[in-house]
């Protein structure tokens, strides 16, 4: 295995200056749990990696009334999946994060890692979109604000440019009358990767849907939402058929894959299957 | 490559050493320090045979690098016994025969002991679903299972004695 060079800056601005100065060389390490395996199995030959983990304040979760919650870039995925606060007003979000990996693994990964390595099937993806989620991006020419939908180009590839650091997600605060959920679909428990990933937030007005959003992970060559699926929902009742029709046309609006996981078949048939559940337990925690 | 000066404490003993930034903190405890109970398995995260814990929560080790240790207190296998007297754990693996060739028992231990200190009361169904970053290769799982649950109980009452 190649060596490397280690920096382990304190401050944003350090940080960022070292990925600029490494030209295309430098490589950023948040949890590593993706990182070193690529690097132990010859896929990442980083020449200098910068650790974010000397940066204070680049790991804590708040949530305030009016802003919504938000989330340091280094944040562990156990402790979003432990946070009472996520767990209650955010559940599909706990939800993603404690499908990642193991407990062990969770304890190391963070949320930021999990979305710049622009992972299709990223296990909490899916719930940031339909949280509508904004990422705040640093770097030593000031910062700037996206969408989490705008971030994502294909897999493994993302707006990120070099220099850039994600320092937080800030997701807007949630209605009362709402609920989420995020089902996985897997073979295994615990330490597999999606076959398909479906998170939902459905909000009730007078028993109509005001607002729902669905995400999509692992069917597409980025997480996406099943934007026609919530216009057909927008405005009714959560009856069968119309059930039905959202469903069907999330499933058109993927455009999965066949690999050694399963067919491009499966995946679609299975995005009809689950966003109808989905949706259902989203409004049944309501 | 340059070296980074790492201090931290395994098992309670204060370490300052001189490492190579590819280091892993599973190269370091067992080539640096020598402690060979924590095992590697996969290396790549997937079997937990690595597990330590730092700062009281369970990681793979063979997936932080050791430089990222700085400052933080590490527990392994090694430092689970007091003197002659068994942590509950290792009596309930002895007596339940919670492993055959021994060799993912530490991570299984540790990350059990992780995940009991935080849910003292857990459900079998919560310890299975707790320790599915462990695989055993002898397939000894059941074993397994039941000396975690018999260890559980041995460390509420532990507690209670308190």
């Amino acid at each position: 295995m190649r060596d490397f060079a280690l920096f382990e800056p304190t401050t944003i601005e350090e940080a960022s200056s070292l990925l600029a100065e490494n030209g295309g060389k430098a490589t950023i390490l948040a949890g590593g749990t993706d990182l070193l395996v690529g690097w132990k199995e010859g896929i990442a030959t980083p020449k200098s990696v910068v650790s974010l983990a000397q940066i204070s304040g680049l790991d804590s979760i708040a949530y305030d009334e009016n802003t919504g919650l938000s989330i340091g870039g280094m944040t562990k995925m156990r402790a979003i999946e432990q946070s009472s606060t996520i767990r209650n007003r955010y559940t599909a979000l706990a939800e993603g994060a404690s499908e990642v990996g193991s407990i062990q693994i969770r304890n190391l990964a963070t949320l930021g890692g999990n979305i710049c390595n622009a992972s299709p099937a990223a296990d909490t993806v899916a719930a940031l979109l339909v949280f509508g989620a904004q990422l705040e991006i640093a770097s030593t020419y000031g910062e700037r604000t996206i969408p989490i939908r705008d971030f994502f180009v294909g897999p493994g590839e993302s707006s990120l440019q070099h220099g850039e650091i994600v320092t937080r997600l800030v997701c807007p605060p949630r209605p009362d009358n709402s609920g989420s959920h995020y089902i996985k679909q897997k073979i295994r428990e615990v330490m597999d990767l999606a076959f398909i990933g479906v998170a939902a937030s459905v909000e009730l007005a007078h028993g109509v849907v005001a607002d729902v959003k669905i995400g999509l992970a692992a069917v597409a060559p980025t997480p996406i939402r099943a934007t026609d699926a919530e216009n057909i929902l927008k405005g009714n009742s959560l009856s069968e058929s119309i059930l039905e029709q959202a469903a069907s046309a999330a499933a058109e609006q993927s455009s999965p894959i066949s690999d050694l996981r399963c067919s491009a078949e499966y995946r679609e048939d299975m995005v009809r299957v689950l966003t109808k559940r989905t949706i259902q337990a989203s409004a049944a925690r309501i | 490559m340059k070296k980074h000066l790492v201090s931290f404490t395994v098992n309670n003993d204060q370490y300052d050493l001189l490492v190579e930034p590819r280091k892993t903190l599973l190269a370091v405890l067992r080539d640096s320090i020598g402690l060979t109970g924590t095992k590697e398995g996969c290396s790549t995260g997937d079997c937990g045979a690595c597990t330590v814990t730092v700062d009281g929560k369970s990681v793979t080790s063979c997936l932080m690098l050791a430089a990222s240790a700085n400052g933080k207190a590490i527990k392994t296998i090694e430092g689970l016994s007091s003197g002659s007297s068994l942590h509950p754990l290792q009596h309930a693996f002895i007596d339940k025969g919670g492993y055959q060739c021994g060799f993912c028992t530490p991570g299984f231990i540790m990350a059990s002991k992780a995940f009991l200190e935080e849910n003292p009361n857990a459900t079998e169904a919560e310890v299975r679903h707790a320790l599915g970053g462990n695989i055993c290769r002898c397939t000894g799982y059941t074993k397994i299972i039941e000396a975690v649950m018999s260890a559980a109980e041995l460390m509420r009452s532990a507690r209670q004695a308190r």
